[in-house]
């Protein structure tokens, strides 16, 4: 705090006097003291010397040396590091518009705020020192001045369960969460294309679908709380109004917040080293086919392509899921991944343009091209089944070692193959008869792409040649259009595998089948033969023998 | 000491040594408006009139495409356009706030009004879009479009605030600290704006349809009376004011 900073009996005064006018009576004392006393500085600030020490060390070079958000990284992220001297905080127990207490100030400097570049302390920083950082940062503004603002009393979940759910996603639509959250929650709503934070960067509206990104914890608690708070500095803003204007209630705020976390898996996605395709009898026919429903999906995490120039630091895709399957003949890969926009979409063209304008700079001078660009997805595989340990490099292969590519695109809507040496040195296959296919859906923020190739061609020069029962390198990649990504500007993902099950192999699909089948027909034989032993003795009608009962018997 | 002379010792030391006046002036403004009597002689009290004119190429107001919002759109039957740079059609501009900016005893406290402040948002527009109000003073914050606006103040010297109005209803808010000016914005609709000039004391007005603006009750004096626009920017003058005078000044923006 600022009173303390100062240094200068803060708790005599901070208690004796109140407002603005109070305060300016307090620094005007302070200045004077200090001037008169120099040694008052250096009596007490050791906290001080620590707080700032940590904050030179770990912080300032995002966050700035005065505590504006301007430090030499700042410029390639979004969202921007916070600016201190605005005293304006996203994660509160406080109300809307109240200054965070030093809790709130200490959760974030503890657990980071997961969507954005803000890391967790918890583990670098003791908590002495992280305590000692929080107070340096409140000195950046003269707002912390005062005492501290209460917390507002939360109280307890009334649960609910499904119910809650169901009504909670009436009320998602009836307040309108779906203008920025998109109706399915995946940041796609009409004016998300629009949106800025409060020093005008802009900013997505949260894809409700990856809780575990939530800024201030994906909890249902956590979720309610940031309804009631807002989240300051954003668009997002408290419904506390709703509730004191008699529209809705606390519980109608409970209900919303289940219906959101209801969005998101019940535990965040461990990501995946291996991407398992069982073998089955029969293919998917598209992405929305019924049956991908019943297939396991892996969670692929992407970043940011931060080595080749021009790199990139704020991508759209925070991760792919991955389901695969085949038949023995072909393989089938399913990669599901939000996106809020359809690119190239002419709605999105005002974020573009804003995201091109703000990480412009001598690295990605490209950014500034405002040309609409397609969504896209690679799939990257190396060029043979490796025997050892061996791979090409992760990032689209190297001059030396080559790697095979799937690459889809949103616009023309169509899949390619391709061997790359570099990401600057793609070179598309021919199309052949046993060609790559592809087949693509979007749903409301969510691009479903479904790949089939056989597992062999008749190129086997240029195109991997899949086996089963083999770890096969895989890595994957994805490209926003509408976020200005094209080229090295993308999400990449590193090496992970895929397994193909064997066929005949034990726990793999066909001989449970065989045995269900195998199975069914005895018991068939065996209640017709039944059924006509009955028959035979002249009790036919008064059968004993009820075929369900027998087949569960069996 | 009186509260009068400390709050005044205040604001002058904190001014001379801090340099935070604005903070300074914040208190005087959140003194109990019961307490306060209006601290001018009305009998002598001078009246400060004007108009602000516009030299230069009209500008062009786009159409605001509401298409995404029906509701909106059909309160809008000929078309809803920005009013970032509206010129009458005598010539003169509209939504300038003029404001006294210096020259005040500082010693004077006035008392916050009773009567609060409105912000309609009707047909996804801001009425009024520019706008001044006392610090202390309520601000009433109406939806009657019936669907979702939320409302941001986006200030640098008082506290922020970010309201969801999902349906027709009004929600009460005041500022703290004077301030020229404090954005309002809808996240919902990007192309609502508004402004609002926080000031300790009622020497505020807007231009209107005829550009033109008053401010009364003003003790005889000196003054630097600033006028604001969005986009035009600002601009100051010297006015003197005698005992009981009428003053009219002329202010020439040009685009």
């Amino acid at each position: 705090m600022s009173t303390e900073r100062r240094a200068v009996g803060s708790g005599q005064w901070a208690v004796g006097v109140r407002g603005a006018t109070a305060y300016c009576l307090l620094a005007t004392a302070a200045f004077a003291l200090v001037a008169l006393r120099p040694s008052a500085q250096t009596q007490q600030p050791a906290a001080d010397d620590r707080g700032r020490a940590v904050y030179v060390k770990w912080c300032a070079g995002c966050h700035g040396d005065q505590g504006r958000g301007d430090g030499p990284a700042a410029r390639h992220l979004l969202p921007r590091p916070r600016d201190f001297t605005r005293a304006v905080y996203q994660i509160r127990t406080t109300a809307n518009g109240e200054l965070p207490r030093g809790a709130d100030l200490r959760r974030v400097v503890d657990d980071g705020m997961p969507g954005t570049s803000m890391p967790g302390w918890r583990a670098t920083l003791s908590g002495q020192d992280r305590e000692a950082v929080v107070r340096y940062v409140r000195s950046f503004s003269t707002a912390f001045a005062g005492t501290e603002p209460a917390a507002l009393d939360f109280g307890g979940d009334p649960g609910g369960a499904q119910a809650a759910i169901d009504s909670g996603r009436a009320l998602y639509r009836g307040i309108e969460c779906w203008k920025c959250h998109g109706d399915a929650g995946r940041g796609d709503g009409p004016s998300a294309p629009r949106l800025e934070d409060d020093w005008n960067f802009p900013i997505r509206a949260a894809n409700l679908t990856e809780n575990w990104l939530f800024n201030g914890g994906g909890d249902v608690q956590d979720i309610y709380r940031r309804l009631l708070t807002g989240l300051d500095g954003t668009p997002m803003p408290s419904f506390t109004s709703t509730v004191e204007g008699g529209q809705y209630t606390f519980a109608d705020l409970w209900r919303i917040a289940h219906y959101v976390r209801s969005l998101s898996p019940e535990d965040p996605p461990r990501p995946a080293d291996v991407v398992r395709a069982a073998l089955v009898a029969a293919l998917p026919a598209a992405p929305d086919d019924s049956a991908w429903a019943a297939v396991d999906r892996f969670w692929v995490p992407l970043a940011g392509q931060v080595i080749v120039r021009p790199r990139w630091f704020a991508p759209t895709v925070s991760g792919v899921w991955v389901q695969a399957v085949h038949d023995g003949g072909s393989l089938v890969l399913r990669v599901s991944w939000t996106d809020p926009s359809e690119s190239p979409d002419s709605t999105w063209n005002p974020w573009r343009s804003r995201v091109a304008t703000h990480m412009a700079h001598d690295d990605s001078a490209a950014a500034a091209d405002p040309a609409p660009r397609p969504d896209r997805v690679v799939v990257q595989f190396p060029m043979r089944v490796p025997t050892g340990m061996d791979r090409p490099y992760f990032l689209a292969g190297s001059p030396d070692e080559a790697v095979y590519l799937w690459q889809w695109e949103s616009a023309p809507r169509a899949a390619v193959e391709a061997t790359a040496r570099g990401l600057d040195a793609v070179s598309p296959l021919a199309a052949a008869s046993d060609s790559l296919r592809a087949a693509a859906v979007y749903d409301r923020g969510e691009w479903r792409v479904q790949f089939t190739r056989s597992l062999t061609t008749a190129d086997s020069t240029d195109r991997l040649q899949f086996a089963t029962g083999r770890a096969i390198p895989m890595a994957l990649f994805a490209w926003d259009g509408s976020n200005g990504e094209a080229g090295t500007r993308g999400a990449v993902g590193s090496w992970i595998s895929i397994y193909l099950a064997e066929p005949g192999g034990a726990g793999t699909f066909v001989w449970p089948l065989v045995m269900t089948l195998a199975t069914a027909g005895l018991v068939l034989v065996v209640i017709r033969r039944a059924q006509h032993a009955a028959r035979a003795a002249g009790t036919a009608g008064q059968s004993t023998i009820r075929t369900p009962d027998t087949a569960e018997a069996v | 000491m009186s509260a009068w002379k400390l709050v005044a010792l205040g604001t002058i030391s904190a001014l001379a040594l801090t340099g935070c006046g604005g903070g300074g002036e914040a208190g005087s403004g959140g003194t109990p408006a019961a307490a306060v009597a209006f601290p001018v002689d009305t009998t002598t009290a001078a009246t400060i009139t004007g108009t602000v004119r516009f030299a230069g190429t009209r500008p062009t107001l786009a159409r605001i495409d509401m298409s995404e919002e029906a509701t909106c759109a059909g309160k809008h039957p000929n078309g809803a356009f920005s009013e970032v740079a509206v010129v009458n059609s005598n010539g003169t501009l509209a939504n300038v706030f003029v404001y006294v900016k210096e020259g005040l005893d500082a010693g004077l406290t006035f008392p916050v009004p009773r009567e609060a402040v409105t912000i309609n948002q009707d047909g996804c527009i801001y009425h009024p879009r520019v706008f001044g109000i006392q610090v202390g003073q309520t601000l009433n914050i109406q939806n009657s479009d019936g669907l979702l606006h939320n409302i941001k103040a986006v200030p640098t010297a008082n506290r922020p605030f970010n309201i969801s109005q999902p349906t027709n209803m009004t929600t009460s808010r005041t500022f703290t600290t004077p301030e020229i000016m404090v954005p309002l914005e809808c996240n919902v609709h990007s192309w609502m704006n508004a402004f609002v000039g926080v000031t300790t004391h009622p020497y505020h007005a807007t231009t209107g349809a005829d550009g033109s603006f008053t401010i009364r009750r003003l003790p005889p004096g000196t003054y630097t009376l600033e006028i604001w626009h969005e986009r035009f920017g600002v601009q100051t003058q010297q006015v003197t004011v005698g005992a009981s005078e009428s003053k009219t000044v002329a202010f020439t923006v040009r685009g």
